[in-house]
C-alpha cells in the first residue's frame, strides 16, 4: 500500500519541479537519446568506413602515386591496369577456390564441435571455453607461431620433429610451393582460430531448438541420430547457418594477416586480394589510384556475393520487413 | 518503487556518460601517440621527428637517440619502426600531418619526381668530394642531390672455413661450383647454403653476376638476357636439390642461421659480421656472388641507408640544418654509427680511412669486396620494378615456371613504370 502512496505522490512531482530538473526533459527526448547512443558509433562508421569508401572511389579515377589528394584525372586507366597488368585477377581466382574450401570446412567443424559440446552432461562450460579460447588469439601472433615454431623448415621444427619419428625427412612447408604444403599451414591456423567462435553461435542456436520438436519426432518414430539431425536440427539451424556462411565467406575474402605473415608478399601464389591491394597501395608501390580501383572492384564483388547469397538462402528477409 | 525508478535513472545516466566518454575517447585518440616527448629529444626550438627502421644490432636505437639529444637547435624525437614493413609505415605517415621531417630510406626516383624529398645539394656540395662518388651518383637527379648516404652495406656470402675444409670444397667462383659445393656440404644436420627464405635477397646479384644490369644507361631494361635466364634455371636446380636451407626461423639479414650451424654458407650483410665473428671466431670467410655463364662476373650488392628531408614537412629548413649537423658535420657520430654496432662502410672517404675497425682482417676483406665487385642501387630501378622482379624469382625459381615467360611478364610491368618515370 505504501508503495502506491509514494508513487501517487512522486508522480506529479516532476511536472511541478521540471525547470529545476532538466535531466527529466532529457530523459523524455527519444530523439536526443537515439543520437547520444548511436552517435559515437555512427561518427566512427562515417569516419572510418563511409568516408574511405567514397574517397577511394574518387581516388580510383586519378593518378594518385605517393598522394591521396591527386589532381591528374585519368579515367578508367587504373581499372584497366589492375585488371590486365597485375596479379589482382589471379588473386581473386585463388581466393574463390580458397573460400570454396575453407567455408564448408569451418562450417562443418564448428557445427560438429557444437554438437559434441551440446551432448556433454558435465564440464560443458569448460570445453566451451577451451574451444572458444583460440578466438582471442591474434592472427599475427598465431601466424608467427605456426611459421617459426610449428612449421619451420629446420629439423627441430615441431612438424618436422613429428615427421622424423615416422622416418620422413625434414621438409620446407612454406617456401616451396610444390607440393603446396603451405595450404596445410594456413588452413590449420584458420580452423584453429575460427572454429571456436562459430561453435558458440551454433551452440546458442542448438539450445534454442524447442525440445518439443524432438519429443514429437520420437513419438512419430524418428530415430535418434542422423534422422533427427537431418530433419530437425539442421533445418532449425538454417538462420544461424546462413549467417555463419556469410560471415565465413566475407572473412575468406578479407583474408590477410596469416597470408601476409606466413607466405609474405614475395610470392606469386597464395596472394589474397587484400594483399595485392596492400602491395599496390600501401606497400612500397604507393599507387593509391590503382589500389583504390582494386578496392572498389572487391567491394562490389563482396556486395554481389552477399546479395546473391541472401537471395538464395533468404537471409535478411522476414522480420525486418 | 521510487527507489527503483531512481535506479533506472542512474543506470541510464551511466550509459549516457559512458557513451559520451566513448565519443570523447575516440576523438582524443586521434591526437595521441604522436611520437613526441619523452623519446630522447632534449633541445629547444622547433620540434622535429625522424623515422628509422629498427636496426637489429644492440645499442643502435640508443645511439640514434643520443645523437639527437646532443643537437641543441631543435627538439628531435625518434620513431623507431619495428617489424618488416618500415616502408609502409613511413609512406603512410608521409601522407599525414604528423609526417616525419627527416627519414631514412633508399634513393628512389619516384620520391624525387613526386616532390617528396628536399634538394640537399647546398649542404652536400661543400663536402661532395669526401663522399664515395657512387653514393653521390645514386642520389643525384638532374644535377641535384636528394639524400645523404649514412652507411653502405655490402652483401656477400659468409662461409664456415672448417666445414668447407672438412668436405674438401674450394670457395666457389661460379654458380655451378656453388651448387656442387652445396651438395657436398649438406649433411643430415647442416644444409649446404642459405640464400634467404624467399631467394629475393640475391636477385640483383644474380643479374650482375650474369653480366647484365637492371637498367642500362638509357634507362631501358637490361636484365632480360640469356645469362640471367641461365642463372634462373640453375637457381631452380639449387632450390629443388634439397641442399638449401629453407623456412629457417630467421632470414638472410640475421646471422643466426650460420651462427647456429644450420648451414655452411649464408648470404648476408656486412652488418652481421661482428655477431658472426663473436660466435664463430676465425672459422669465418666471405666471398662474392659467383659468376654465371661465360660472360659472368663476380658481384656484390652495395645496399645501404640514406637520410632524406621531407620536402612537404613543416620545418624543412630546420630539418635540413639538423641533417647537416648530424650527417655532414658530426664525424665522430657518423663513425660510431657505421662501426660500433653492426659493421657498415662509411660513405665518406675521410671517415672510412680513420675507421680502424675496418682496416684489418675480415672487415678489410669486406671493404675490398665492396670496392672491387660492388654494384650500387640504380635510382631509376624503383620499388615497383623490384617487386616485379620478386615475382620472377617466385615463379621461375621457387615454382617450376618458365624463366622466359616470367621475365616477359616482368618486362611488361617494368615498361609501364619506366614510361611513367621517364615518359
Amino acid at each position: 500500500m505504501s508503495t502506491t502512496t509514494t508513487r501517487g505522490v512522486a508522480r506529479p512531482a516532476p511536472a511541478k519541479a521540471s525547470p529545476a530538473r532538466p535531466r527529466r526533459g532529457l530523459r523524455g527526448n527519444p530523439t536526443l537519446n537515439f543520437w547520444l547512443f548511436t552517435g559515437p558509433f555512427l561518427i566512427g562508421l562515417v569516419i572510418f568506413v563511409f568516408v574511405p569508401i567514397v574517397w577511394s572511389f574518387w581516388l580510383s579515377f586519378f593518378d594518385a602515386r605517393y598522394t591521396v589528394t591527386p589532381s591528374h584525372f585519368i579515367g578508367f586507366d587504373n581499372y584497366k591496369q589492375i585488371l590486365t597488368n597485375s596479379n589482382f585477377p589471379a588473386s581473386l581466382v585463388t581466393f574463390t577456390v580458397f573460400a570454396a574450401f575453407i567455408v564448408p570446412t569451418t562450417w562443418a567443424l564448428s557445427l560438429g564441435l557444437a554438437l559434441l559440446v551440446n551432448q556433454l552432461r558435465f564440464m560443458r562450460a569448460f570445453f566451451r571455453s577451451v574451444f572458444f579460447l583460440p578466438t582471442a588469439v591474434s592472427y599475427v601472433a598465431a601466424a608467427l607461431i605456426w611459421k617459426m615454431s610449428i612449421f619451420n623448415g629446420v629439423r627441430f621444427g615441431l612438424a618436422n620433429t613429428v615427421m622424423s619419428w615416422f622416418g620422413v625427412d625434414s621438409m620446407s612447408w612454406i617456401s616451396n610451393p610444390s607440393p603446396p604444403w603451405y595450404w596445410l599451414v594456413i588452413v590449420t591456423l584458420r580452423l584453429w582460430i575460427q572454429a571456436g567462435f562459430y561453435m558458440i553461435l551454433f551452440l546458442a542456436a542448438l539450445q534454442n531448438i524447442p525440445p518439443e520438436l524432438y519429443e514429437a519426432a520420437s513419438i512419430d518414430g524418428a530415430k535418434r541420430g542422423w534422422q533427427t539431425f537431418r530433419y530437425i536440427t539442421l533445418p532449425q539451424l538454417r538462420a544461424t547457418s546462413t549467417a555463419v556462411i556469410l560471415l565465413l565467406l566475407i572473412a575468406a575474402y578479407q583474408a590477410f594477416d596469416e597470408f601476409f605473415n606466413i607466405i609474405g608478399t614475395k610470392a606469386t601464389w597464395a596472394q589474397t586480394p587484400l594483399m595485392e591491394l596492400y602491395k599496390t597501395a600501401l606497400g612500397t608501390d604507393q599507387d593509391y589510384g590503382a589500389g583504390s580501383a582494386g578496392a572498389v572492384i572487391l567491394s562490389v564483388l563482396i556486395c554481389i556475393v552477399t546479395l546473391a547469397q541472401g537471395k538464395i538462402m533468404g537471409f535478411g528477409g522476414g522480420e525486418e520487413k | 518503487m521510487s527507489a527503483m525508478s531512481n535506479n533506472n535513472w542512474s543506470r541510464r545516466s551511466i550509459f549516457r556518460a559512458a557513451a559520451g566518454m566513448a565519443a570523447a575517447g575516440t576523438l582524443a585518440a586521434c591526437g595521441g601517440n604522436n611520437g613526441r616527448g619523452g623519446s630522447g629529444g632534449s633541445g629547444s626550438g622547433p620540434q622535429l621527428t625522424q623515422y628509422f627502421h629498427a636496426y637489429g644490432e644492440a645499442g643502435t636505437e640508443q645511439a640514434l637517440k643520443r645523437y639527437a639529444a646532443a643537437y641543441k637547435k631543435a627538439d628531435v624525437s625518434t620513431s623507431w619502426i619495428t617489424g618488416n614493413n618500415f616502408e609502409s609505415a613511413l609512406f603512410a605517415a608521409l601522407l599525414t600531418k604528423k609526417a616525419p621531417d627527416v627519414f631514412e630510406f633508399h634513393p628512389q626516383l619516384q620520391l624525387v619526381k613526386s616532390g617528396q624529398v628536399a634538394d640537399l645539394s647546398d649542404i652536400i656540395d661543400p663536402v661532395k668530394d669526401d663522399f664515395n662518388p657512387n653514393d653521390i651518383n645514386s642520389h643525384t637527379v638532374d644535377g641535384k642531390i636528394y639524400g645523404i648516404r649514412m652507411i653502405d652495406d655490402p652483401q656477400f656470402f659468409y662461409y664456415r672455413k672448417s666445414m668447407l675444409e672438412k668436405a674438401k670444397v674450394d670457395v666457389p667462383t661460379t654458380l655451378d661450383e656453388l651448387i656442387e659445393a652445396a651438395a657436398k656440404l649438406t649433411t643430415s644436420k647442416v644444409k649446404g647454403v642459405f640464400l634467404g627464405n624467399d631467394f629475393t635477397a640475391i636477385q640483383n646479384t644474380l643479374i650482375w653476376s650474369a653480366g647484365a644490369d637492371t637498367l642500362d644507361a638509357k634507362n631501358q631494361i637490361a636484365y632480360h638476357t640469356p645469362g640471367v635466364i641461365e642463372g634462373l634455371k640453375k637457381l631452380r636446380t639449387l632450390f629443388t636439390s634439397g641442399n638449401v636451407l629453407l623456412d629457417a626461423p630467421t632470414d638472410f639479414w640475421d646471422p643466426s642461421s650460420l651462427n647456429q650451424g644450420l648451414c655452411a654458407i649464408q648470404w648476408g650483410g656486412m652488418w652481421s659480421m661482428p655477431a658472426m665473428q663473436q660466435a664463430l671466431g676465425d672459422d669465418l670467410g666471405i666471398f662474392p656472388f659467383p659468376k654465371i655463364g661465360s660472360a659472368g662476373k663476380l658481384s656484390v650488392y652495395n645496399g645501404g641507408w640514406s637520410i632524406f628531408v621531407n620536402a612537404k614537412g613543416k620545418n624543412v629548413d630546420a630539418a635540413k640544418e639538423y641533417v647537416k649537423w648530424l650527417w655532414i658535420d658530426q664525424k665522430q657520430y657518423q663513425e660510431d654509427w657505421a662501426t660500433s654496432y653492426g659493421f657498415h662502410i662509411p660513405p665518406r672517404t675521410s671517415i672510412a680511412q680513420s675507421a680502424t675497425k675496418l682496416k684489418s682482417g675480415l672487415p678489410a676483406e669486406g671493404v675490398k669486396l665492396f670496392t672491387d665487385y660492388g654494384h650500387f642501387d640504380n635510382i631509376g630501378f624503383d620499388q615497383t620494378m623490384i617487386t616485379a622482379f620478386n615475382d620472377v624469382i617466385a615463379s621461375s625459381v621457387r615454382k617450376n615456371g618458365d624463366p622466359e615467360a616470367a621475365l616477359d611478364a616482368c618486362d611488361k610491368k617494368v615498361n609501364v613504370e619506366l614510361k611513367k618515370l621517364f615518359g
